[in-house]
């Protein structure tokens, strides 16, 4: 398989006294598709925190495309390839739903080009989620799924290399996770890698190659859907047996 | 074609009117009150650009001014600089503390960026308190040049032959055309790149940066804009009021307003501030010859809780439909 697009070596993060990664070392290879899974308060978020820049890890070392991150901004990084979205949306509630792709498009991935471009790219992006109808629309009307999909919609305007999806699916109904996870695997299979972070565990299992799991700041199993179902460690994390 | 142009044109309007009022010998009273309620459209146009745009709550518009205020005093007391070179260096020192204070609170978000920008004034009058060569805290005296000239033109001249009758006529265009580069300025910031970027940060900074806007880069150029030209509405009052003493300068009167007007007029959109600055600035004109000067405030804290409550756009989101 291809090399490593990031490599997460032993990286530790504190807040005060409390350990919320405990040095975790794994990798993500090119065009991957990674499930990263764990009990609620495991570290997921901490982690994808610290891979995008909005928090500082304390311990260990981020490689991403065989640059060090190590004290880079996050809009740097969002450059640089990685782009993530987050738990509980945060669209850009004062601006219709085309200008919130505008952002990235503007400021990353269509950088000094023509507005008029910028808005063919946002409205092609909207096309491929099924939104395009709603593109001049506020986004205080927007259902749940809509809003998953502005979110996904506006981290893929910045045309990232790595994508980290972070719970996409939480409150979706079963027809709306397949829709979801069918997008996720489009842009996959366009050569886009991607990171999912899900509790719902039909979809991850389904989405990704390779899965590990956190527990309480640990990794705690590393392997193919199959292996991370069958492991003990994994289901005493989950189940407490 | 002309549609396109329509807020130039617009400008350029505004930019006569201001100065055939000057050539129609009105009471000296409407001047001083007219460049007073310009210059509120400077200061409040200045304020909604980080305040309004980026959703950066600026309690400092005091300190920003009075800075303006007290480059402008100590140039004309070093070597008598005319009014021009005054506005050039306040504006550009005004834009440095921006740049400075920008950088040490900009990393605070909320209430708390607001709280240390309100240490700003309370600094700087300290400061100009102790120093003498200004005035100190007695206060300074400042007499206009009799015939003030620009590039070898008679600007005011009693006796005729100036383009201005009195030194209150000219002030007045003046303030009237720095607010109306301050309102060009701020519609330029709006619908430009650095508008889109700030708009991004209110609306929810993490995610801003992750988007990959340079959010500290993007509030540190509205700070030093919106700084510079709050000093350089400060740069003019000296000449204006001949007399500046610290708590006139650093009042904090002027922190007060310039983030009530923004917020009743409609802080989202440049047209805004201009509407809440011209309507609150006329009443409060209009209040201190008929009422008492003191009621100001009490205008501005009502209305100010009346707009929060019931149109949260201000008047121009209201007439928008901003707020349905």
């Amino acid at each position: 398989m291809a090399e490593a697009l990031l490599k997460v070596d032993s990286v530790t993060k504190n807040f005060g006294g409390f350990t919320a990664l405990s040095e975790v070392t794994t990798e993500v290879k090119s065009g991957e598709r990674f499930g990263l899974i764990g009990p609620n308060g495991s570290g997921k978020t901490t982690l994808i925190n610290c891979i995008s820049g909005t928090l500082t890890n304390d311990g260990g070392s981020i490689i991403f495309d065989g640059q060090d991150l190590q004290g880079m901004k996050a809009h740097l990084r969002t450059a640089a390839g990685i782009t993530r979205t987050f738990q509980i949306p945060r669209p850009f509630h004062s601006m219709t739903i085309i200008d919130n792709l505008k952002i990235p498009l503007e400021f990353v991935s269509a950088s000094g080009r023509p507005q008029a471009e910028i808005r063919d790219e946002a409205m092609s992006i909207l096309e491929t989620m099924g939104m395009a109808e709603k593109a001049d629309e506020e986004t205080s009307g927007l259902t749940q799924i809509e809003l998953r999909k502005l979110e996904l919609a506006r981290a893929i305007a910045a045309k990232p290399k790595l994508l980290i999806s972070d719970e996409a699916m939480a409150g979706l109904t079963g027809n709306e996770v397949d829709e979801v996870t069918q997008i996720l695997i489009n842009f996959n299979e366009q050569g886009m890698t991607i990171i999912m972070i899900e509790h719902i565990m039909r979809a991850v299992m389904q989405f990704s190659q390779r899965v590990i799991c956190l527990d309480a700041g640990q990794l705690i199993a590393e392997g193919t859907p199959d292996i991370i179902q069958k492991d003990k460690g994994v289901e005493r994390a989950y189940l407490g047996v | 074609m002309l549609m396109r142009y329509r807020f130039e044109i617009g400008c350029v309007v505004a930019l006569l009117a201001c100065f055939l009022i000057t050539q129609v010998e009105l009471n000296r009273f409407y001047y001083f009150a007219g460049f007073a309620i310009l210059q509120y459209v400077l200061i409040s146009t200045a304020w909604n650009i980080l305040g309004g745009y980026g959703g950066y709550i600026n309690f400092g518009t005091a300190g920003f001014l009075g800075l303006g205020t007290y480059v402008a005093i100590a140039m004309i007391q070093f070597y008598g600089a005319g009014i021009i070179e005054q506005i050039i260096v306040a504006g550009a020192l005004a834009g440095l503390l921006g740049l400075g204070i920008g950088y040490i609170t900009l990393r605070l978000k909320g209430v708390y960026f607001a709280i240390a920008t309100l240490a700003i004034a309370i600094v700087l009058e300290t400061f100009v308190n102790n120093w003498d060569y200004v005035g100190g805290a007695a206060g300074v005296s400042i007499l206009p040049p009799r015939t003030p000239e620009l590039l070898g033109i008679t600007i005011v001249d009693r006796k005729g032959g100036g383009i201005f009758y009195n030194n209150k006529e000219f002030l007045f265009f003046l303030m009237g055309a720095l607010a109306i580069m301050s309102v060009w300025i701020a519609r330029t910031v709006e619908f430009g790149k650095l508008g889109r970027g700030l708009n991004a940060i209110k609306d929810n900074e993490e995610a801003a940066e992750c988007m990959g806007v340079p959010t500290l880069k993007l509030k540190l150029i509205a700070t030093v804009i919106s700084g510079s030209l709050m000093g350089v509405a400060g740069a003019v009052f000296p000449s204006y009021l001949t007399f500046v003493d610290p708590p006139t300068a650093f009042n904090l009167e002027f922190a007060v307003n310039s983030l009530a007007m923004p917020m009743i007029g409609g802080t989202f959109t440049w047209i805004g501030p201009v509407v809440g600055s011209i309507l609150l600035g006329t009443v409060q004109q209009v209040a201190i010859v008929t009422i008492s000067s003191e009621i100001n405030l009490l205008i501005i804290g009502l209305l100010l809780v009346i707009f929060v409550t019931i149109a949260p756009h201000g008047i121009v989101g209201w007439f928008m439909k901003k707020n349905k």
